[in-house]
């Protein structure tokens, strides 16, 4: 590639911000899509990946004494800070990375198009059929006596950002959508996200009405008349401007603005407050910085945190959705939400609300569909917000972020609601911004058309799918209290917490060092496992022993779930300030497989032993390794990257 | 019928003067997480009683009057002023008039009683404020409990530097059992028995214990199994203005390590704090007079500073405000936090010395009796797999809390509520604890107790049916008979019956070191403490059922 001046350095120095102690020393390679970092030490093979479609900014800094400092930011918050021995190398890399990144030149060139595992067509079109909207309209009960599909965005004619099928209200005849567009920006009229069956209230969402200071639209006033007599139980619907009123009234001035309760009949209007795309974006930057301080003090933490805005702003979009959730499930009301355009707090809002309202968006399949609709059809700007290609960095805003951060405070109020876990969200971030899989590609669903995405690409929901056993959350039960009906959280402040998982992830010494998750996964594999074997135990009654193979899931008892774990203890020196930290080896045993016999008797010894686990000092102790979701291109990272130790 | 089942003839003699009204009816309770609910409400020397009347089955609320922070009352008259009326109708007018009482606990839960009738209501918050302030140890609860399952020839205690010497034969070669303190004269904040180093007799104490604040003459806590080392602790030297010298501490410390090792001395004030200490009688070791001793400072807050942060913190965690920010710097500006992470990361360092770097160490602040034994228990949980098991940790607490002399009954005489002026409170053991909860989040397999037993020990130091935190010593408790007419806290929570509820379902031991992260990202408010009386608490702990349920199952289908 012609691109890279240099691909190969030696002696390439990985610095690691927590704990300065447990810096690295390897060779750097620059492929085509990735920088890979191998670690030199005899024994250890230990990579990092970093794929270049991921990089933020580079960052060349003045000479220290162990070389010449390069800093990578990565979207998914990766910070890598490598020194590189002479200053010539180092500006080579320099250069070569930004030749190859950070932001292509167009679509074509982006990671998802050259992404080729090995599948074939007909498995790719059924990857993407994996993912049918229509279905969930259907769940809903759709189309019914009240709502219809409306070809009228068939060509994307009527709004080139909106999918093609809408559901629009029964009344609403071809003129009055047309009609109520042309009110609209980007012709983004009112239309159906979600549909109650219980109680027939429904969220409908467009962008603001072009009304400045008194235009009015008479199809936009029938259109919402239309939403108000889809639902036969209420007398009222809400209005929701999810901006600060300023801001709405600022529009006004450009044409833009908001509804006047007097020209429409029965609606109830109003602000939400939640601060525009740059706002977020020097937010989360704010709060970026805080997280990347070198040994901050539990006050740096917290003012900067605290001036940051960042979890206000996240209460104040779960505010949101709690509002229209209310109106919803409590009230019966229908409610249209709109902020300017209607792609990002719109999106926002409306797919919180669903969370709140519907437990199939709690699933690991609701969810996904979830983004799928409000966000991917409905045309939320993924290559501008999340700056897939070289563009206007003004219009890079971190809006998902939210959203997903939304959904995690979520689980954290209520960890037995949500089928998935933490790890799933995390990896659906990452690939929003990895440009591996087409499905975040382009702006709206006619560009992915006109891109072939479906064609050229490779989806992620089928990828999440088919690895669903990563991302199930072992305390989530479909039968739970927790998990029945509306989720009713609490967002008194407190209730807010930082989202270490995802804006420290890379920072390995700062997470719990063993993870409950996996334990109990491993717990609930087993019994599973042992119900299953004692069912087929019935059968066999008696006859012979079985063969091993058979007997085998044994081996996956806690016994066996320890030996892929190594207790990581390696821990940052500057916390104590005193000499480094101890890790130990972690010490392999074999497990006694010759009682693996499934005669009553020896079952039950085998079974005493895991349950005890005496022999086995390095149980129950988690390696946080698997924490990292894109282990397969980010991450290699097979063994313990700490130098066995012995104590003194 | 609210005599109470533990309730005593005697104890209700003894209290009567205090109580005006005993019994009221038709009282409203609002308590958290409960409609309110009306029934009557019973008055005794130790406990506040409301029995709900309206269903069937009346439920009880017991609530040991020791619980009790903080009241406010207010009364008001429901047919107004009084002018207006005629002598007459007074008596009319007082039982017209009701009052509310907002009590604080110390478990951080707060009630409202709504009484009918002025005088009851001032009545009883007369009571109330008496009896729940009475300083008389002997008088507590604890001299009155009776349970039915515990047995007054059990035991008392789980272990003693006694026992630890007996478990620890690698102790014996260098190591003895002195018992120079067996009638409290050397140090009266020690127990009877301490193991010190073999080459220093009893007298050579005696010259030591006067060179150390309070008598803490430097004893053994702990000892590192894996190479020999040891944690010592004591108070702080008597050096003074003009740097006096005591021969005989030297000679102590010395035989502690080889003549040719090295030991580490923490000391939890800062190089400044020290100079300063030297000013009022207090001081440090020299290098020039230790000269095998390397001093480590960490400062770290204690006493009042202590308490007020707690009180602020209290405060942020009840403020009903919206308001994401002020929450944010209110917590901060509390500083709970920062002495969290002050108090890891010098127990970190603790065990780093000896662990790691192979190092004996002293530790110790000025009285050697608040933040050097946080700082010693944390440092063996971090090391010593035994201080992880539910006794285990227990024994620990009992040794470098309870008879290492910590003075509960001074440190713990009012919490995060009380409007009485502060003399001696400070929550060092409720940080300890929080300490422990961090340590319980980053290792949530390596303890083999539950947040349970951190929130119940929590509420147990504050107020008590037991006698295990009464007293601020070994030898108060002796003078008071506690051991013979009390009952043992660790053993109550050590039965069958209470042991699960205690236990970490997930515990799988391990033999290392478990060494936590003290960064702020790592730290988190304990939510399970300071904001337990509230709904999103519940859900949490439904998660902690739900574990508890999926092991009990796979331990189920495991044996079957």
């Amino acid at each position: 590639m012609e691109f890279i001046r240099l691909p190969k350095v030696e002696n390439v120095k990985l610095l690691d911000r927590v704990s300065p102690r447990r810096s690295r020393v390897g060779t750097l390679y620059l492929t085509a899509t990735h920088t890979i970092f191998v670690e030199n030490e005899a024994g250890v093979r230990n990579e990092t990946w970093v794929l270049h479609s991921l990089v933020c900014s580079l960052e060349k800094q003045a000479a220290t004494s162990s070389g010449y400092p390069l800093l990578i930011h990565c979207k998914n918050f990766q910070v890598l800070h490598f020194a590189i021995p002479r200053e010539q190398e180092c500006q080579d890399v320099h250069l070569s990375l930004q030749r190859l990144q950070p932001v292509k030149p167009s679509y074509e060139e982006l990671y998802c198009f050259s992404y080729k595992p090995n599948v074939d067509d007909e498995e790719r079109q059924n990857e993407w059929d994996f993912m049918n909207l229509k279905a969930d309209y259907s769940r809903m009960g759709l189309p019914n006596a009240h709502w219809k599909l409306s070809p009228a965005n068939r060509n994307y004619k009527v709004s080139d950002t909106y999918p093609a099928d809408l559901f629009v209200p029964e009344s609403a005849t071809p003129p009055v959508i047309v009609g109520s567009s042309k009110f609209r920006s980007r012709g983004r009229f009112p239309t159906l996200s979600y549909y109650s069956k219980e109680n027939h209230a429904a969220i409908c969402r467009s962008s603001q009405p072009l009304s400045g200071f008194s235009a009015r639209c008479l199809e936009d006033e029938q259109m919402l008349e239309a939403i108000l007599r889809s639902n036969p139980c209420s007398d009222f619907m809400y209005v929701v401007d999810t901006r600060p009123k300023l801001n709405a009234i600022a529009n006004r001035a450009a044409g833009k603005g908001y509804e006047n309760e007097d020209n429409y009949s029965n609606i109830k209007f109003q602000f939400i407050g939640i601060e525009n795309i740059h706002v977020m974006r020097n937010s989360q930057q704010k709060m970026l910085e805080v997280c990347e301080l070198r040994s901050p003090s539990m006050s740096d933490f917290l003012e900067g945190l605290e001036s940051s805005g960042w979890l206000k702003h996240i209460k104040a979009v779960l505010d949101a959705g709690i509002f229209i959730t209310k109106a919803v499930a409590e009230e019966g009301v229908s409610v249209l939400v709109h902020c300017s355009d209607g792609w990002d707090r719109t999106a926002q809002v409306c797919s919180v609300a669903c969370v709140l309202l519907d437990p199939y968006y709690r699933t690991l399949q609701g969810l996904m569909v979830l983004i799928e609709k409000d966000w991917i059809s409905f045309g939320h700007k993924f290559s501008h917000r999340c700056n897939h290609l070289v563009g206007d960095p003004k219009e890079v805003s971190p809006v998902i972020d939210q959203f997903l951060e939304c959904v995690w405070q979520l689980m954290e109020q209520f960890p037995c609601a949500f089928e998935f876990n933490e790890r799933f969200l995390i990896t659906i971030h990452s690939h929003i911004y990895s440009c591996q899989y087409g499905n975040f590609i382009g702006n709206n669903q006619r560009e992915r058309i006109q891109l072939g995405v479906h064609q050229r690409t490779h989806s992620l929901w089928s990828y999440l799918w088919t690895n669903r056993t990563d991302y199930i959350n072992p305390l989530y039960r479909p039968d739970h209290s927790q998990t029945q009906g509306l989720l009713r959280p609490s967002t008194a402040p407190y209730c807010f917490k930082f989202w270490r998982g995802l804006y420290n992830r890379f920072d390995q010494g700062i997470h719990p060092r063993q993870s409950v998750e996996d334990y109990l996964r491993t717990i609930q594999e087993e019994t599973q496992q042992l119900e299953e074997q004692l069912a087929s135990h019935k059968q066999v009654n008696f006859k012979l022993p079985l063969i091993m193979s058979e007997a085998a899931p044994f081996d996956k008892s806690p016994t066996a779930w320890t030996l892929s774990h190594d207790l990581r203890l390696a821990n940052t020196p500057q916390d104590y300030t005193g000499g480094f930290i101890t890790s130990s080896p972690s010490q392999p045993k074999a497990p006694d497989s010759s009682g693996l016999i499934l005669l009553p008797q020896d079952l039950n010894q085998t079974s005493i032993f895991s349950l005890s686990n005496s022999s086995d000092p390095e149980s129950g102790i988690a390696d946080l390794s698997c924490r990292s979701p894109l282990s397969e291109d980010s991450t290699r990272d097979p063994d313990s990257d700490e130098a066995v130790y012995s104590a003194a | 019928m609210c005599i109470m089942r533990q309730g005593h003839k005697e104890e209700l003699m003894e209290f009567s003067e205090h109580i005006k009204t005993a019994n009221v009816e038709d009282v409203v309770l609002h308590q958290p997480l409960h409609p309110p609910s009306r029934g009557t409400l019973c008055i005794t020397g130790h406990h506040l009683l409301f029995s709900d009347r309206e269903e069937n089955s009346t439920r009880q609320i017991l609530l040991l009057l020791r619980n009790i922070d903080a009241i406010e009352k207010s009364v008001e008259n429901l047919l107004g002023y009084s002018s207006l009326f005629s002598k007459a109708d007074y008596s009319k007018r007082i039982s017209g008039s009701s009052g509310t009482i907002t009590v604080k606990c110390k478990d951080l839960r707060v009630l409202q009683l709504d009484i009918p009738g002025m005088e009851q209501c001032l009545n009883i918050a007369h009571s109330i404020e008496t009896l729940s302030c009475l300083n008389d140890v002997s008088e507590m609860y604890p001299f009155f409990y009776r349970p039915s399952d515990l047995s007054s020839q059990d035991q008392w205690g789980l272990s003693s530097s006694e026992k630890y010497y007996s478990e620890h034969k690698e102790l014996h070669k260098r190591w003895r059992l002195s018992s120079v303190n067996r009638d409290y004269s050397v140090c009266p904040s020690y127990p009877p028995a301490v193991i010190v180093p073999k080459d220093i007799d009893d007298d050579t104490l005696k010259k030591v214990a006067k060179f150390r604040q309070s008598g803490r003459f430097p004893v053994l806590c702990y000892y590192h199994r894996k190479n020999g080392m040891v944690i010592m602790r004591g108070g702080q030297p008597l050096t003074g203005a003009n740097r006096k010298r005591c021969r005989e501490d030297e000679l102590l410390l010395q035989a502690v390590i080889d003549s040719s090792d090295k030991g580490y001395i923490i000391d939890t004030r800062s190089s400044q704090q020290v100079q300063q200490a030297r000013m009022t009688g207090g001081g440090f070791e020299s290098k020039s007079s230790y000269s095998c001793w390397k001093r480590l400072h960490r400062q770290m807050e204690k006493g009042k500073a202590l308490q007020e942060s707690l009180i602020k913190l209290v405060e942020a965690c009840g403020d009903e405000s919206q308001n994401m920010d002020r929450w944010l710097s209110k917590l901060e500006n509390s500083k709970w936090l920062s002495h969290v992470q002050t108090a890891l990361s010098t127990a970190g360092l603790l065990a780093e010395c000896v662990e790691r770097d192979g190092h004996s160490v002293l530790v110790h602040g000025s009285e050697g009796t608040d933040c050097t034994l946080l700082v010693s228990t944390l440092a063996q949980l971090i090391m010593d797999p035994c201080c992880r098991t539910l006794e285990g940790f227990l024994a620990l607490l009992e040794r470098e809390w309870v008879q290492a002399g910590h003075p509960f009954q001074l440190r713990c005489a009012h919490s995060a509520y009380s409007h009485v002026r502060l003399q001696q409170e400070s929550p060092v053991f409720l940080l300890l604890l929080d300490c422990v909860w961090q340590l319980w989040r980053q290792f949530p397999l390596a303890l083999g107790f539950s947040e349970a037993l951190l929130l119940r020990l929590a509420t147990e130091a504050y107020f008590s049916n037991y006698g295990t935190f009464l007293c601020n010593n070994d030898q108060e408790r002796c003078a008071l008979g506690v051991k013979e007419k009390t009952y043992c806290l660790f053993h109550s929570l050590l039965k069958p019956t209470e042991k699960e509820h205690y236990t970490n379902p997930l515990y799988e031991p391990t033999d290392l070191a478990i060494w936590p992260s003290v960064h702020p990202q790592s730290l988190q408010l304990w939510r399970g403490f300071f904001l337990r009386w509230t709904p999103q608490t519940r859900h949490l702990e439904e998660a902690q059922e739900e574990i508890r349920n999926m092991v009990i199952e796979w331990g189920k289908v495991a044996l079957s």
